[in-house]
């Protein structure tokens, strides 16, 4: 069990080598390198107010997409619940176009939340009812939604006064995200990510309804066995993952983006599973990877001014951990045993 | 006082951070919204870069930020680390450029396409790339057979429909029979879509396709179905050797160089600028030979009174689609309204999308 646990160090270790042999057959300084990447971007309190920023939304949707991960449901939609529950909370929030009041912003967080929950509310109805595959529908849904958003943004929404361009008006005051620091972009949202993170610790080992998912994760059949109402859990993970997706890109919008355009979310949503799976779907772990994942884009960027290291390099480096997570485990918990044809073999 | 005291340690070491890397070479940093590689928008502005390293300036460059959040913390980045001058190449950079520049005020900052100067660093620019879309019309006019030329454009905003306006009115002026038909993609770069659009256009009878969008694709499909094409941004000829008549060339290295030098030197100042042909900031790619002899005479001699004035883009009598006049006989449009045009002219097929 502590192996389990031990595992995402050995992988992002391997990582940060497999990263500077990387470097260095690029004919770059490999130290050098790995500290632009990994040091620099955190070596002063802008860079770490960043990192938080950009953690907070990969939190978020891990800490949903766990809750479905753990009970053998996978979901791979987050972004499209992020965006549709961007699309809804920025609704609200260009319906209160220019009013004052305290109760603005928490409706538009609120509307964002439900946005996204029935965006993923789609796919599971589906799979319960019609035993349609989750993973194609909610892949396919995630292009539904940018078309709306698209649709919206250049359409109905585009702002008035933009010549046409493809965006919505700046939110007013009323509904942004407190910022938690002046001259820093961090902003309340990181609230919302540590209250997902201690709900989600409660609801998983604390509730029954944590106790089914894990169950249902374990074995089905066991589930079943158990007398667990299987749709409803579904359903309700879903709810729990999209409502969490709806409001990353809620956060995104009434922090730092403050408008809605079309580029809402550099595939937050995607990522979001590495993220879920570094942290092995537990809620503490999975802080630490949205950290560490994280941490992979400002390097990138880092990278890339100090040392011109094409910037995709970052999207290497994630998929050198999601490979080595995997690899480890693999090397890890599988047993080699050399069998025998023996006679209960040949019952097969 | 506890708090106090927090909140003073916070600013001292958030200052601490921008003092420390901060460093006297005078370097240049470039934003783009695409990779260097795309042979279109980004491509060019990389090799506007490159003419200013060329002159002895040092520069750095971050590819493929995305216009959303990434954005700023990328430009203040830049900003931070002793960048002196920054140039952000996308419209979709310009509050965050203006909100950065705002907490810099030594630094310079320019940024392409957009129409907000909000600090007294922030420069804009942008190309007059309808003066080489009077000369695609002129040439589109002249090879159509079908007399349907094929548009595919990006999103509904004025620099789109000038191009498509200036590329119809020249093209009426030698073909008054001239359809133009548009298929709206709402990207500015995505192959597949790009392709498709020029297929659909081809199939509804265009023979001259023309794009104003960055990719390859449209090129590419046109010398398949045997169509003519123009390249975008950069010169596409070797992608389409057949089918390119003629490509617009963004070519921002001559402005990149200037304005390096100026700010180096101290005499950066905020301007909006807007240069065509005349500056060279639009040039047009070698024409094909299939054009014939005279029709390339013809468009040198276009291109050289653009260049000169002698000809302009949008001379009256000019019409909306209802037939109601937008600028009076012996009247050329002014800037104003070339900056804010929102309307067809008559001639083009559809309308604008809402």
């Amino acid at each position: 069990m502590a192996l389990y646990f031990f595992t995402p160090f050995i992988a992002i270790i391997l990582t940060i080598l497999g990263g500077g042999i990387i470097f260095y057959i690029l004919g770059f300084n490999p130290i050098e390198a790995l500290k632009f990447y990994f040091i620099t971007p955190i070596s002063n309190l802008y860079g770490f107010s960043e990192l938080l920023l950009k953690a907070t939304p990969l939190c978020l949707i891990a800490i949903g997409l766990s809750f479905c991960f753990k009970s053998n449901n996978w979901n791979i939609g987050a972004e499209g619940q992020l965006t549709f529950g961007a699309i809804v909370g920025g609704g609200v929030a260009l319906l209160f176009y220019n009013q004052e009041g305290f109760y603005i912003l928490p409706l538009v967080i609120l509307a964002g939340a439900i946005g996204g929950m029935i965006f993923a509310l789609i796919p599971a109805i589906l799979k319960t009812y019609f035993n349609t595959n989750e993973i194609l529908v909610s892949l396919m849904l995630v292009y539904v939604s940018k078309l709306i958003l698209d649709y919206l943004v250049v359409g109905p929404w585009s702002n008035p006064e933009g010549f046409n361009f493809p965006e919505t008006r700046q939110f007013s005051d009323s509904s942004r995200m407190p910022l938690l620091f002046e001259s820093l972009r961090i902003h309340a949202g990181i609230f919302l990510a540590l209250a997902a993170v201690m709900l989600s610790w409660f609801i998983l080992y604390k509730t029954y309804l944590g106790f089914q998912i894990k169950v249902s994760g374990l074995s089905l059949k066991t589930a079943k066995y158990a007398g667990f109402k299987g749709k409803t859990m579904i359903l309700v993970v879903f709810m729990i993952s999209g409502a969490c997706a709806g409001l990353a890109g809620v956060g995104e919008i009434t922090g730092p983006i403050g408008q809605l355009h079309r580029m809402i979310s550099p595939d937050y949503g995607f990522t979001a599973i590495i993220v879920a799976f570094l942290g092995r779907l537990n809620p503490f772990g999975i802080i630490f990877a949205s950290l560490v994942v994280a941490l992979t884009y400002l390097g990138a960027e880092t990278a890339q001014i100090f040392l011109q290291i094409p910037k995709y390099t970052g999207q290497v480096f994630q998929g050198m951990i999601l490979f080595f997570l995997l690899a480890s485990d693999y090397l890890l918990f599988f047993k080699v045993k050399i069998l025998s044809l023996k006679k209960n073999e040949l019952r097969h | 006082m506890y708090k106090n005291f927090f909140r003073y340690l916070i600013s001292a070491i958030f200052l601490l951070g921008f003092s420390v890397n901060s460093n006297t070479d005078f370097k240049v940093g470039f934003v783009y919204v695409g990779p260097t590689g795309d042979h279109g928008w980004t491509f060019q502005h990389h090799e506007g870069r490159n003419a200013v390293e060329a002159a002895g300036i040092k520069t750095t460059f971050v590819e493929s930020v995305p216009e959303g959040a990434d954005a700023e913390r990328v430009i203040r980045q830049l900003a931070q680390s002793g960048h002196d001058l920054i140039f952000t190449t996308s419209f979709g950079y310009m509050d965050p450029t203006n909100k950065v520049a705002k907490d810099f005020p030594n630094v310079k900052f320019e940024h392409a396409t957009g129409y907000k100067r909000e600090h007294s660093n922030v420069s804009t620019y942008s190309a007059r790339f309808y003066e080489g879309r009077t000369i695609l019309g002129h040439i589109a006019g002249k090879m159509t057979k079908t007399n349907t030329i094929g548009y595919i454009a990006s999103f509904p905003i004025p620099e789109v429909i000038r191009g498509i306006n200036a590329m119809t009115l020249a093209a009426q002026k030698v073909n008054p029979n001239i359809k133009t038909k548009i298929v709206w993609v709402f990207t500015w770069y995505d192959p597949g879509k790009e392709a498709e659009a020029a297929q659909a256009l081809i199939d509804q009878g265009a023979d001259v396709i023309m794009q104003h969008t960055d990719s390859t694709a449209p090129v590419q499909t046109a010398e398949k179905a045997g169509v003519w094409s123009f390249g975008q941004a950069s010169d596409m000829q070797r992608f389409a050797p057949k089918s390119i008549l003629t490509s617009i060339i963004d070519d921002w290295a001559p402005y990149y160089v200037e304005r390096a030098i100026a700010a180096r030197d101290g005499t950066w100042n905020q301007q909006d600028t807007w240069h065509g042909l005349k500056e060279g900031m639009v040039a047009m790619g070698p024409y094909n030979s299939a054009m014939g002899a005279d029709l390339v005479k013809e468009v040198e001699q276009l291109q050289k009174d653009l260049a000169s004035g002698k000809v302009h883009s949008f001379t009256g009598p000019i019409y909306d689609q209802k037939g109601n006049i937008l600028v009076a006989e012996g009247k050329v449009a002014d800037d104003g309204m070339l900056a804010g045009m929102s309307v067809y002219v008559k001639g083009v097929e559809g309308d604008i999308p809402k």
